[in-house]
C-alpha cells in the first residue's frame, strides 16, 4: 500500500505550520522526514495517521492494505506509550482486544511478534522493570502485531541513550530486511536518517515546506561500516540543516518578545 | 585554608612542596567530607505505633487504679473492656454491628459506585463537567448531618435515610477524586489507544479507568472515613440497632463505659476499613513502583 500526500498545509492559530507538502511514500521504503524543531514534523505524522485532518490538501492510500491487516496506519511513539499497568504481554494483547480474535488467536500472534522482537523472556514484566531500549522493542512489538501497512514512528529513538540507540538501529534494520516494513520515520537525528532512510524529507523551518528530498540507494545492511559516500550525504544534510536550525532557534527566541 | 595556598606559600618558603617538617603541614591532613545529605524520607519503623498505644492504656489503668483519674470522669480501659466483653456474651455486639456495617457496607458502596460512574463523566464529557461540576462543588461542602431530618422525611426514618446520608456523605468526595483522576490520565496515552483504533468504550475502561485508579482509591480512603462518621450521626436518628444508637443510648444514661466500649468499636472499624482499602491500593496498583 502506497501513501500519498498532496497539497498539506495547516495552520494553528496564525501561525502556519506546514505549507504544501507533496510526498509519495512507496511500499516497502523508510522514508526518513528530518528538519528543525518545531517545523511540523510530528504534525505531518499526524495527519498521515488520521489523528488530525490539515486545514488543506490530502492524504491518501492508494491500494488495499496487506491481508489481514488490522491497523494499516500505526504508531510508533518517542515516549513509548506503554500502560504501565499492563505487562509487556498485555501491552500487545490491548490492541489486538478489539478486532474479533479468540483468546487462542491473540496468543499466538503475541507469542510470534514478542519472538520477532526478542522479547519472550519478559513477556510478564511490567513497563517499569524494563530500560527505555526494551520499552521501546515492546512499543515496536505491540505496532507490530497489527501487521501495519505502514509505520508512523515519531522519533522512536530520541529518548534513549545513544548506545542504546545503535542497538536498536541495528534491530530496526534486520527487522526491514525480514519483513519489508514501509515506515514514515520523523528524527532530528542525521545519523538516524542516513542510516534507515531509503528518502530522506529535508522540511525547512516553520511553516515547514520540503525543501529537499535525498534518496540513498545503499541497501540497508550495507551500512554498517564508516562509508565515505554516506558520510558526505550526512554532511550535505547538515548543511541544509544548519542556516534551518539556527534561523528557526532564533525564530523561537522571537516569538517571545 | 585551600590546598593551593598553603602550598605556595610552602614553596615560597623555598621548601619542596608537601614537605610535611613545618607545623603547617597540619593544614593539609585529609578530612572526610562532612556529610548533609540523609534525613526527609520516611522509613517503616516497626511496633512502635502499638507500644505508644500499650504505653497510654497501661498509663490510664493506672491512672485510675490510684485514683488520680476519677472514675466520674473517665472509666478506666479495664471497665470499658468489660462493658464490651458483656456485649459480647448477651450477643448485642452482633446485632449493633451487623446493623451498622450493613448501613454503612450498602450506603458507601452504593456512593461510591454513583459517585464513579459521575466523576469519569464528568472526566469525559465537557457538558457533563460545565453542567455538574458546579453543583458537585455547591453541594459537596454542606454536612449531610444538616439534611438528615429532609433524607427522614424523603427515605422514612428506617434504613432508607441512613443509607442515603452515608450515600450522599461518599458520593460527593468520590465525584472529586475520579474527575480529578481522569483530569490527570495521561493524554498521550489516550492518543495511543486513538492511534491503534481501539473503541471508545476500550478506552475508557482499558485505559482512563486504571489511570484514574490511584486517585479513586484515595478518594476511597477519604469517603469511607466520612461514611463512618455519618453513620454513627445517622443512627442517632430512629435506630434501634447499631453502633451509633448503642452510643448515644449509653451517653444519655451516663454509662460512660459502655460509651468508651462504643467508641473503640467504631475507632476499630476505621482501622479495618484503613487496611482493606490499603490491601486494595496494593493489589490494584501493584503495577506501580
Ligand atoms: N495542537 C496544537 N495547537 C497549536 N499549535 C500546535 C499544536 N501542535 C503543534 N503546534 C505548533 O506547531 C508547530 C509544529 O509542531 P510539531 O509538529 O510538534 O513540530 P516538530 O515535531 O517538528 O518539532 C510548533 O510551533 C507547535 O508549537
Ligand atoms: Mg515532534
Amino acid at each position: 500500500m502506497d501513501l500519498l500526500l498532496r497539497g498539506v498545509s495547516h495552520t494553528y492559530g496564525d501561525t502556519q505550520v506546514l505549507r504544501d507538502i507533496d510526498l509519495a511514500v512507496g511500499e516497502g521504503e523508510i522514508v526518513c522526514i528530518i528538519g528543525p524543531s518545531g517545523c511540523g514534523k510530528s504534525t505531518l505524522l499526524r495527519f498521515i495517521g488520521g489523528l488530525e485532518r490539515p486545514d488543506a490538501g490530502e492524504v491518501l492510500l492508494a491500494g488495499a492494505p496487506p491481508a489481514g491487516s488490522l491497523n494499516p496506519l500505526t504508531y510508533v511513539f518517542q515516549d513509548f506509550a506503554l500502560l504501565p499497568w499492563r505487562t509487556v504481554e498485555g501491552n500487545v494483547s490491548l490492541v489486538l482486544e478489539d478486532h474479533g480474535l479468540s483468546a487462542a488467536e491473540r496468543r499466538e500472534v503475541i507469542d510470534d511478534v514478542l519472538a520477532r522482537t526478542g522479547l519472550s523472556d519478559f513477556k510478564a514484566a511490567l513497563p517499569r522493570q524494563l530500560s527505555g531500549g526494551m520499552k521501546q522493542r515492546v512499543a515496536i512489538a505491540r505496532a507490530l502485531s497489527v501487521r501495519p501497512a505502514v509505520m508512523l514512528m515519531d522519533e522512536p529513538l530520541s529518548a534513549l541513550d545513544s548506545q542504546t540507540r545503535e542497538l536498536l538501529m541495528d534491530d530496526l534494520v534486520g527487522l526491514w530486511q525480514r519483513e519489508r516494513f514501509t515506515a514514515c520515520y520523523v528524527t532530528h537525528n542525521l545519523a538516524e536518517a542516513v542510516r534507515l532512510g531509503h528518502k530522506i524529507v529535508v522540511l525547512s523551518r516553520r511553516p515547514g515546506r520540503i525543501r529537499e528530498i535525498v534518496e540513498i540507494d545503499r541497501d540497508l545492511a550495507d551500512r554498517q561500516q564508516a562509508d565515505a559516500k554516506l558520510d558526505a550525504i550526512q554532511r550535505d544534510l547538515w548543511q541544509l540543516l544548519r542556516d534551518e536550525a539556527r534561523a528557526a532557534d532564533r525564530e523561537l527566541a522571537d516569538d517571545t518578545v | 585554608m585551600t590546598l593551593s595556598d598553603t602550598s605556595a606559600k610552602a614553596s615560597a618558603r623555598g621548601e619542596p612542596a608537601g614537605a610535611d617538617a613545618s607545623p603547617e603541614a597540619a593544614d593539609t591532613r585529609l578530612q572526610p567530607v562532612p556529610f548533609r545529605g540523609g534525613g526527609f524520607r520516611p522509613v517503616r519503623v516497626r511496633f512502635v505505633g502499638p507500644l505508644v498505644f500499650a504505653a497510654i492504656l497501661v498509663l490510664w489503668e493506672a491512672g485510675s487504679q490510684s485514683g488520680v483519674i476519677s472514675n466520674l470522669v473517665l472509666p478506666a480501659p479495664s471497665e470499658a473492656f468489660e462493658a464490651f466483653r458483656q456485649l459480647v456474651e448477651t450477643g448485642q455486639l452482633w446485632r449493633h454491628l451487623g446493623a451498622s456495617l450493613q448501613r454503612l457496607i450498602v450506603g458507601w458502596t452504593l456512593g461510591m459506585s454513583l459517585g464513579v460512574a459521575v466523576g469519569l463523566m464528568i472526566g469525559l464529557f465537557s457538558l457533563a463537567r460545565a453542567g455538574l461540576m458546579p453543583l458537585v462543588s455547591a453541594l459537596f461542602p454542606i454536612p449531610k448531618i444538616a439534611l438528615l431530618p429532609l433524607f427522614v422525611i424523603w427515605f422514612g426514618i428506617g434504613e432508607g435515610s441512613k443509607v442515603a446520608t452515608i450515600l450522599f456523605g461518599s458520593f460527593f468526595p468520590t465525584v472529586i477524586a475520579t474527575s480529578g483522576g481522569v483530569d490527570n490520565v495521561d493524554r498521550s496515552l489516550v492518543r495511543m489507544g486513538q492511534s491503534f483504533g481501539l473503541s471508545w468504550w476500550s478506552i475508557v475502561r482499558k485505559i482512563i479507568l486504571p489511570g484514574a485508579m490511584p486517585a479513586i482509591l484515595s478518594g476511597a480512603r477519604i469517603s469511607a472515613s466520612i461514611a463512618i462518621i455519618l453513620l454513627v450521626a445517622a443512627e442517632m436518628i430512629g435506630a434501634e440497632y447499631g453502633v451509633g444508637a448503642f452510643i448515644l443510648m449509653a451517653g444519655s444514661l451516663f454509662a460512660t463505659d459502655q460509651l468508651l466500649a462504643g467508641v473503640a468499636i467504631l475507632s476499630a472499624m476505621g482501622l479495618i476499613v484503613g487496611w482493606l482499602i490499603g490491601r486494595a491500593e496494593r493489589w490494584l496498583l501493584r503495577w506501580r513502583s
